[in-house]
């Protein structure tokens, strides 16, 4: 290439070179993501109307002013969008209303906001501002409003769809505003916008780069029709764009009166103030923490379609005011799988753990993570290419929400002030019901249950975590309301919000329990569930400083029989409780069965049961630390069997009284000290009989072993090496092809012989 | 002066030796993995988390599959105390997952008073504050 440019070169005149470029200039074949936008997030340069304003004399209290009056209009617009939205993420607070500078930098999110869906906007915003807002087919003018959902341009993955208008003052740009909702469908091959099956980019439904849909502060009903017309859920596409297009206009009817107010130069001043101040802060934390490296790894179990074994590979370096996370060394990307990330998704993710887990009490902006480089591998899991799928990058992008907690953890340690107390692993998979088809009103519909929000929240190192009460990426959504969504839905819930006794972190602080759901589907035409989740054969949430991981999940399903005859008839043989369920097996006639809790779509009979937990939250410390009389509570409120409190946590007691015996606690906790130091080795004697020079033969293993710029992809004879640098996607077999061979295999086998 | 680093590690800086809180064992040097310090047990991670479905019946039975996860647990060899767990693939050679710089660690708390116990802010008391201070 670059020899042909210069032959080029050599043969023009200036003029027409610059006629050349004039015309490249102009004439792009296509606008796609620009790796300018989408590989830097840092905050930018100040503007000359900036810099000269926080340069001048400021009032602090005008400006604090202002940003209360800015966190009240945001406040007021999550809920305008939370009671009017029709999208099951918004009614549960999937949501978020955000503010941004003049140049696109993310300044506030409203309060109650889902911090990961704003930390993406300022991607696409970019993107409008460099190409739209010049180009004179598109042009940016006052009353417009952009939609967006393509990750590849900057989101965390095509079900969450945003607006983004521009505010204008006296004729130019003074900041921008966004709403984002979790909408659901968007016309992927599965229902519900989270498509495990999806094979290519093609697979995943409505793909949106920033585009104009409203003019004049009303949406064009053409552009409209086209989105509704290429998604299941019309209703939901026309009511939900109308939301988040009046949240936007309520934004900015509230930010002009902060203008009419406060003058326009306190509202710049605030609005760059916030993320400045954030970002000095940030490096004045990382400056206390003490210089090293950290490395981690996570394990995901799966692909959603198959079993295989990712690397999430994690070394975080700190060195003064600089922080270097490096995710070398991960899986490469999955060509033909939808669980890829891009790096932006990632980088937001990360930022979030710091804001969640890490420093809750900074002001919610992308500051936080300004000072902060990654180090990545393109084309690898967590730096995919354009080509490859990406709507269900939550599986590693839960991941990301944890890993740098526990990393993180071992540099504040030493911290003199604590910003929060250190924290183990919140539960980090999106389990839930994905569901789609014809409901009971005669409307085709598909989308998710809220119960991605009820995971188990991780121990901290001086309190138990709390039960099924946030997502990962969140912290005021809600779980949904049974009744409301029966009267929507043909789904009923034959249990819910059953603690998951024994599916826990334990630790000397336990994890947070998740629930069991028990569901069926009623009254539909036509009715399916699907389910996104790994972690079922590796635990996904690893503990702290001696505390255990959650455990892995299994789903449950009982099929071929309708339980609603079941409960007419012999209602007593259904128990309202997963593990007796499956192990009596009481429903003559039924199938049961147990799987991996990754399920791509799947029909469903009417009283046909599926089962699932959410998941826990990780532990921490050392079990033989836990107070007896913690454990004690745990029996009392049937958290935990008899069995665990003895085997696990060494507590002596009376079973009828549950009354402590403290001596012989003590007694059976310092046995099994004796016992521990008689059953460990020397490390040096342990790592030379136990580690091996490469990953197991038999295993489909992604990602390096012990050097993180050799990077395996596969197992047995089909197992590649491929050097940092040099990383390419692997595509995976289809799984029933897979089986097919399997059970050729069989036949030839049995048949040899006979002729 | 002693550095604690986590729940149940310290460093003595005067010693440069990884300690343990609980014993005061001295482990290892603090330039070097503080696991060689440590004995180590491969556990069983069906111990921990234990099969809750009838194995006979099902292969899914929410316990780890030990082909796919190792749990190695980390004691302290003087009082037994469990100082880390780590959570890896058979055969993966364990992370040595704290590599401070000793010399920055030094000069870092040179003037910072020796640590005392860390005030851990309660988000309990922080919410309650927060509500008196908007009562009025
Ligand atoms: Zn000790």
């Amino acid at each position: 290439m670059g020899h042909t440019d210069n032959q080029m070169k050599a043969a023009l005149s200036a003029d027409e070179q610059a006629l050349l470029d004039t015309f490249l200039e102009e004439n792009s074949l296509f606008y796609g993501p620009d790796p300018a936008i989408m590989r830097d997030h840092h905050i930018g340069p100040r503007t000359e109307v900036e810099d000269a304003l926080l340069n001048s004399e400021l009032d602090p209290h005008a400006l604090n002013l202002v940003r209360g009056r800015l966190h009240a209009a945001l406040d007021e617009t999550y809920d305008m969008v939370e009671q009017m939205g029709t999208a099951p993420g918004a009614k549960w607070g999937d949501l978020v209303t955000a503010v941004y500078t003049a140049t696109g930098d993310l300044s506030s999110i409203s309060p109650k906001g889902v911090v990961v869906f704003s930390g993406v906007c300022h991607y696409p915003l970019k993107f409008i501002a460099k190409y739209w807002a010049h180009d004179p087919t598109v042009g940016l003018r006052e009353g417009d409003g952009f939609i967006h959902n393509d990750s590849r341009y900057g989101n965390i993955h095509n079900t969450d769809q945003s607006m983004i208008m521009p505010v204008f003052h006296e004729g130019e740009v003074i900041c921008w505003v966004s709403s984002t909702i979790h909408e659901g469908e968007n016309g992927a091959c599965e229902p519900g916008g989270m498509p495990a099956a999806a094979e290519s980019k093609w697979d995943e439904g409505l793909k949106m780069p920033p585009f104009r849909i409203v003019e004049n502060n009303q949406v064009r009903r053409d552009l409209l029709t086209f989105l509704q017309n290429s998604v299941r859920d019309p209703k939901l596409q026309y009511e939900d764009v109308k939301v988040k297009l009046h949240a936007c206009l309520r934004l900015i009817e509230r930010i002009r009166s902060v203008i009419a107010e406060y003058g326009k130069e306190n509202l710049i001043a605030c609005l760059r103030k916030n993320i400045e101040d954030v970002d000095v802060e940030v490096r004045r934390r990382i400056r206390e923490m003490p210089d090293g490296t950290v490395r981690t790894h996570a394990f995901i179990d799966g692909t959603l379609r198959e079993n295989v074994l990712i690397k999430y590979n994690l070394t975080v370096t700190v060195k003064g005011e600089h922080m270097i996370l490096d995710v070398r060394g991960s899986s490469p990307e999955f060509t033909n799988r939808s669980i890829n990330t891009t790096l932006a998704s990632l980088k937001t993710c990360i930022a979030t753990a710091y804001l969640l887990y890490i420093w809750p009490d900074l002001p919610h902006n992308m500051a936080c993570f300004s000072a902060v480089e990654v180090l990545s591998d393109e084309n690898s899991l967590l730096d995919s290419s354009f080509d490859a799928p990406n709507c269900m990058s939550l599986i590693p992008l839960f991941k990301s929400f944890t890993l740098p907690t526990i990393a993180l953890a071992k540099f504040m340690y030493s911290c003199p002030t604590r910003y929060t107390a250190i924290y183990s692993s919140h539960f980090n998979q999106p389990y839930t019901f994905i569901y789609g088809g014809v409901t009971q009103h005669g409307e085709v519909t598909g989308n998710f249950c809220a119960d991605i929000n009820g995971n188990g929240g991780g121990a901290r190192e001086n309190r138990d975590g709390e039960h099924a009460v946030a997502p990962c990426f969140g912290y005021m959504c809600d779980t949904g309301e049974q009744e409301l969504i029966e009267e929507e839905l043909p789904v009923l819930r034959l249990v819910a919000q059953h603690l998951t006794k024994d599916r826990v972190g334990f630790g000397k602080y336990r994890g947070g329990l998740g629930y069991e759901q028990l569901i069926t589907s009623r009254d539909a035409g036509f009715w399916g569930f699907m389910t996104g989740g790994t972690g079922s054969l590796h635990p996904s949430a690893y503990g702290l400083f001696g505390g255990y991981a959650s455990p892995v999940y299994t789903l449950c399903k009982i099929r071929e029989v309708n339980v609603f005859d079941t409960l007419k008839t012999d209602p007593r043989s259904f128990k309202f409780d997963l593990v007796e369920l499956m192990n009596e097996q009481a429903i003559p006639g039924a199938k049961y069965g147990a799987y991996d809790m990754g399920m791509t779509f799947e029909p469903v009979q009417e009283g046909e049961v599926y089962m699932i937990c959410q998941g826990a939250g990780a532990g921490y410390g050392d079990v033989l630390d836990r107070d007896p009389n913690l454990v004690i509570r745990d029996l009392e409120e049937d958290l935990i069997s008899h069995e665990t409190a003895r085997a696990l946590y060494h507590v002596v007691y009376d079973t009828d009284s549950l009354v402590l015996d403290v001596e012989a606690t003590r007694a059976a906790r310092a046995a099994e000290r004796e016992s521990r130091k008689r059953r460990g080795k020397p490390f040096d004697e342990f790592v030379a009989e136990w580690v091996r020079p490469e990953p197991p033969e038999d295993l489909p293993y992604y990602g390096s072993w012990d050097d993180p710029t050799r990077i395996y992809a596969g197992q047995g004879a089909g197992r590649v090496v491929m050097q940092r640098g040099a990383v390419q996607g692997v595509m995976m077999p289809n799984p029933k092809d897979v089986r097919i061979a399997e059970l050729e295999a069989q036949l030839a086998a049995a048949t040899a012989g006979r002729g | 002066m002693k550095i604690p680093m986590t729940e149940y590690l310290a460093i003595d800086l005067d010693r440069e030796m990884w300690e343990c809180r609980c014993c005061g064992h001295v482990i290892q040097s603090a330039r070097e993995n503080y696991k060689k310090g440590l004995l180590v047990y491969d556990r069983n991670p069906r111990e921990i988390h234990k099969p809750l479905l009838d194995t006979t019946k099902y292969q899914r039975s929410f316990a780890p599959d030990p082909a796919w996860c190792a749990l190695l647990e980390y004691y302290c060899p003087s009082c037994g105390t469990l100082v880390e767990t780590e959570y890896t693939v058979p055969g993966h050679p364990p992370l040595h997952d704290m590599e401070f710089d000793i010399d920055a660690l030094r000069a870092q708390w040179k003037d910072r008073p020796a640590p005392a116990s860390v005030e851990i802010p309660d988000d309990d008391e922080r919410i309650r504050k927060l509500r008196e201070t908007h009562a009025h």
